[in-house]
């Protein structure tokens, strides 16, 4: 067609506002009579609140947990058989279980005023002893999170494929192996602006959300109203990776003081509440043994997984979301015929664990690939022996792996052998057998992965957690004059949508993308969706639009037949024109006659119109298996722990893509945080529960010099039961990252005898780690 | 992330600014480019009832060569001294020490007195200085007084500065023909405060030098005297005789008792020296300032 649909390159038509500095978000909205909220937040990560004291000047501003008549706590219940449910109060009510926990609400006209109020607020807290560390709060006599359960287990899984036939191979690599707990940090922190609206009498919440309808959901069960008087209205949002998928309690607590006060009221988050009080992610801890012949073949996985999930069971993905993934997901892209794994999902004092772009499969891949590289160097072979062995083959295709994960498509070894080819193994290997001038160590990492993507109900059926996906549908309707609107539930919050599902839209009906709108973002005019999660949109919603255009073009091929004097049969519909066979019409046309001119329409014309809500789910709703190589070439500074990424492929199968350059955008964009948890992203704590890093100057993010220019090479497999064969490809540029610039480091600093096992790999880990190797030799000599 | 209430004021002149500080009561902030104290004021770390901004004042954002010292007053700015709109007395030491500060934007506003009188031990200003053997001009109702930089950084955010007393310059004294110069600082991404930071500033015809060991956990451990570090002398060879031994123990004495610190602390130092040696040296200092 005009080459603007399915695979066009497309620069994206979102950018031209949000790159001029006119993208809408929730901190732009002013609304006359605007009150401004902070929240007093608990200074402990554990104790019993004695007495809350609020200046008498204060009283009618401040609002603690007795306040809230008929809000309940949130609960996100998995179903899974053990799950041991939390309840997480709107405001702290006898005690409180992580740092930052809210305890008061205080209402002013502008925000410093707001946190003098809070300033003025006076805990009488009794602090009890902080469970920090997961696996310390694993064991009998720890201090507890929920004293009711009798112990700090959300849940334990096990899963074991025949284990004991591995137990007699000649390879046998045990590790431990763990992943630093992380902050997601979006540009844009988490912020609500609640009003009324009388007139529909309607609460109307504006939230960065990345799935409104999930978030009314929350809020109607939270607030005990009908779902009918709640209207959310999710505008630009900067940046979600998972964070902005959560119901917080300061949602709920905004909606309720609006009801009480009546006016509009909002909560912006800052940098410290996010990074001390909320957006904790990714902090699992791995036992791995890996059992294999000596040629690399594995014989079974076994495993040990702790997730800490913190202190509540964040709504809607639960607090086992990650552990119980793990134990599903952990054999990745490979075949092997036994595996055990064993989970826990553990309570502690801290954040609740929150789903971060990649979820739990930057953690497995981590641990799995590390241990591969293990494997590899016991049994003296190349890392890419070991994974050329075990990858899943093109013509096992479909497959059912060991954790009855069914992969759609695809050509796993080509990947790894393209990425091979492109970072050029053999002159790396050169160049570290020559050395470098300077001193340092080069070294070549691999990770492989694959990402399960809009997996639907028959998987989230089983977790049984609040919410569970089921059809997705889409709207599409013409404009009189021939334009395109498309409604959808779940949102954009940079994956570049207005673009693709146009791109979409174009591919059917022939409308140009720059007439094609997007509408969505808002639970009053959009059909219901779990929103944008799971790397779900462009298989869901796409197939969705899809959907309703061929249903929008059917009946508008009906109605050109009739201007055409044609029979419907006899006419096609071809380059946005309905064509028959003495002549053509325009979709302009179609659309002007039925809004405009309807005396011009057959008397028996489809009533329906141009406006059709549609819904999809794919052929079968167990996922698209995209998966991607990666190949990294770093140098190490042994004596200062510096790392430089000298070179980094990826080589990426997405099936069908909607918009390469997006697509692009997507691994640039997941590169860049990958490498954030390989090296420098973590939220430590100390002793008493209490994270150690509140501004951005201790948590380190990387910046544009830390993120390599990648070289990405793309493969299109096709899924065979998505709509265009297109698969969700929104996480795996975080996935794979870590596992491969870890196996970097690891491959640089083997010769010295030192193996990097936790991520992120600091540079003072790293030099930990040369001593420790070196000890006892004086350590001031080498220094030189 | 809101400040507490305060007051602004903007004083015109040096003497304004002294009268004003001489008769505040309450809790008093000097803010120029506000880097390090806007966020404190954001946090609430800090609560003045008064906060006195300095840019106003045209004397403190002069620079000048005074009988071969360079005087920098106390509001020029990192990215003055990196884009060379200050006279210059070190050979370009001075402007490459500002270019690798922080990021840009924070070069553009911080100024090299405020960095000073801030005191943070992992800020470039407070070793390279210390290293140079800078002294920094203080102004006060009695008059005004001079303090070696080593002098006037007490501690890791501390300084000898009067209540009613104000850092208007800082006075860096020539680097003379044939001394030599290295500084390195070891970051974990670029743009972040160093974890280590090593500078000498050695003279090896005369046969004395300064070593300096920054970004620890008080002031900058200064050797006046860097011939120990050498195996007692400081000549043209200086950099094949750095003695790590030596540097480790200096920093065990002065309580670093991390070992891990320790080594990256030598290594950093050594690579100063490196980097001050007058031949390209093929180990590790072939990237220096960044290392």
């Amino acid at each position: 067609m005009s080459g603007e649909g399915v695979g066009a390159p497309l620069p994206r038509k979102e950018d031209d506002r949000l790159m001029r500095g006119r993208g809408q978000y929730v901190g732009d909205l002013r609304l006359p009579g605007l009150q401004d909220v902070a929240f007093v937040r608990s200074p402990l990560a554990h104790a019993r609140i004695r007495a809350i004291h609020v200046p008498d000047a204060y009283r009618d501003r401040v609002f603690t947990a007795g306040d809230l008549d008929g809000v309940s706590p949130i609960r996100a219940v998995s179903g899974l058989p053990g799950f041991k449910a939390s309840e997480q109060p709107v405001l702290a009510t006898d005690k409180v279980r992580q740092v930052g926990e809210l305890v008061a609400l205080c209402v002013a006209p502008t925000r410093a005023e707001a946190e003098d109020i809070a300033a003025s607020v006076v805990l009488d807290l009794e602090e009890l002893p902080a469970i920090h560390d997961m696996l310390a709060a694993r064991e009998p006599g720890s201090p507890l999170v929920h004293e009711q359960w009798g112990d700090n287990v959300f849940l334990e899984t096990l899963v074991d494929v025949n284990i004991a036939s591995a137990l007699d191979a000649p390879i046998r690599v045990s590790r431990t192996i763990s992943t630093g707990r992380q902050c997601m940090a979006p540009i844009e922190g988490r912020g609500t602006v609640v009003h009324l609206d009388h007139r529909l009498d309607q609460l109307v919440v504006h939230t960065a959300s990345q799935m409104p309808h999930i978030v009314r959901n929350g809020l109607s069960e939270c607030l005990g109203i009908e779902q009918g008087r709640i209207r959310i209205v999710s505008p630009d949002v900067g940046g979600g990776f998972g964070y902005k998928a959560i119901l917080l309690a300061e949602d709920v607590a905004l909606c309720w003081l609006a009801l009480r006060c009546g006016r509009p009221v909002r909560w912006l988050e800052d940098r410290r509440e996010h990074l001390t009080a909320n957006a904790n992610c990714r902090e699992h801890h791995y036992r791995i043994t890996a059992y294999a012949e000596r040629d690399g073949t594995l014989r079974g996985i076994d495993c040990e997984a702790t997730v800490d999930s913190g202190a509540y069971s964040a709504y809607p993905f639960s607090a086992c979301l990650e552990a119980a993934q793990v134990a599903s997901i952990l054999p990745g892209p490979y075949d092997f015929p036994a595996y055990r794994c064993r989970t826990w999902s553990v309570a502690t004092n801290k954040c609740p664990i929150l789903p971060y772009r990649g979820v739990a499969r930057t953690g497995v891949c981590f641990a799995l690939e590390l241990v591969l590289d293990a494997v590899a160097r016991e049994a003296g072979i190349p890392p890419e022996q070991v994974r050329e062995k075990n990858l899943v083959r093109p013509q096992q295709m479909p497959f059912e792996n060991i954790t009855k994960k069914h992969f759609d498509s695809g050509d796993y070894p080509q990947a790894l052998a393209r990425a091979l080819a492109a970072i050029d193994v053999a002159a790396v290997r050169a160049r570290q057998k020559a050395g470098e001038p300077d001193g340092r160590r080069i070294g070549l990492g691999l990770s492989v992965y694959c990402e399960q993507a809009a997996h639907g109900t028959s998987v989230y059926s089983g977790w049984g957690i609040p919410m569970v996906p089921g059809h997705e549908q889409a709207s599409a309707r013409l404009t009189p004059d021939g334009g395109l609107e498309l409604r959808i539930g779940a949102h954009s919050h940079g994956q570049g949508l207005e673009t693709t599902l146009a791109q979409v839209a174009h591919e059917i009906l022939g409308v140009p993308v720059a007439r094609t709108r997007l509408v969505h973002g808002d639970t009053a005019m959009t059909p219901y969706s779990t929103g944008s999660w799971g790397s779900r949109v462009m298989v869901m919603a796409g197939g969705a639009v899809a959907a309703a255009c061929e249903e929008l073009r059917d009946r508008a091929v009906r109605i050109g037949a009739h201007l055409l004097q044609a029979s419907p049969d006899a006419c096609r519909f071809e380059g946005g024109h309905v064509v028959g066979p003495s002549g053509d019409v325009p979709l302009e046309t179609v659309a002007r006659t039925w809004y405009r001119r309807p005396q011009d329409l057959a008397p028996d014309t489809d009533p329906g119109g141009l406006e059709v809500t549609a819904g999809y789910k794919p052929v079968r709703d167990s996922g698209t298996f995209s998966y991607a190589a990666h190949a990294a070439v770093v140098a190490v500074d042994p004596d200062l722990g510096a790392v430089e990424i000298l070179d980094y492929v990826i080589v990426e199968d997405g099936g069908t893509l909607v918009n390469p350059l997006v697509v692009d955008g997507q691994i640039y964009g997941g590169l860049a945080q990958g490498v954030g948890t390989a090296l420098f992203e973590e939220m430590r704590f100390d002793g008493r529960g209490q994270p150690l890093a509140s501004t951005l100057a201790d948590y380190l993010l990387p910046g544009a010099p830390d993120v390599p220019m990648a070289r990405i090479d793309h493969m299109e497999t096709p899924s065979p039961y998505t709509r265009f064969g297109q698969k969700g490809i929104g996480e795996g540029g975080a996935i794979a990252p870590p596992a491969a610039l870890a196996n970097a480091i690891n491959d640089a600093l083997a010769p010295l005898g030192v193996e990097m096992r936790h991520s992120p790999v600091t540079p003072r880990r790293i030099v930990e780690a040369m001593l420790a190797a070196k000890a006892p030799a004086g350590i001031a000599r080498e220094a030189a | 992330m809101k400040p507490a209430p305060f007051a602004w004021e903007w004083p015109a002149s040096l003497p304004a600014l002294l009268a004003r500080l001489a008769e505040a009561t309450g809790p008093v902030k000097l803010i120029a480019g506000g880097q390090s104290l806007g966020p404190m004021l954001n946090l609430r770390l800090v609560e003045p009832d008064l906060v006195l901004d300095l840019t106003g004042i045209e004397e403190l954002r002069q620079a000048h060569i005074e009988g071969g010292t360079l005087v920098l007053g106390a509001c020029v700015t990192h990215a003055d001294i990196e884009d060379g709109r200050v006279p210059d007395v070190t050979g370009g030491a001075l402007q490459r020490v500002a270019s690798a500060i922080a990021y840009r934007p924070v070069r553009n506003r911080g100024t090299v007195g405020g960095s000073l009188t801030h005191a943070d031990p992992a800020a470039d200003w407070v070793t390279a200085l210390t290293a140079l053997g800078a002294e920094v001009e203080i102004a006060g109702a009695m008059g005004r007084r001079r303090l070696p930089v080593e002098r006037f950084v007490t501690g890791a955010l501390s300084v000898a500065l009067g209540p009613a007393e104000v850092v208007v310059a800082v006075r860096v004294p020539a680097l003379p023909e044939g001394a030599a110069w290295g500084y390195v600082k070891h970051c974990a991404k670029v743009g972040e405060f160093a974890h280590a930071i090593g500078a000498v500033r050695l003279e090896p015809q005369a046969g004395r030098g300064r070593a300096v060991i920054g970004a620890v956990e008080g002031p900058p451990v200064l050797l006046a005297d860097a011939r120990p570090l050498f195996g007692g002398r400081i000549d043209a060879g200086f950099a094949t005789r750095f003695d790590a031994l030596a540097a480790d123990a200096i920093l065990r004495e002065a309580g670093m008792a991390d070992a891990v610190e320790r080594h990256i602390h030598v290594t950093v130092l050594a690579r100063a020296v490196a980097a001050a040696a007058p031949v390209a040296s093929p180990t590790p200092a072939a990237r220096p300032e960044a290392a």
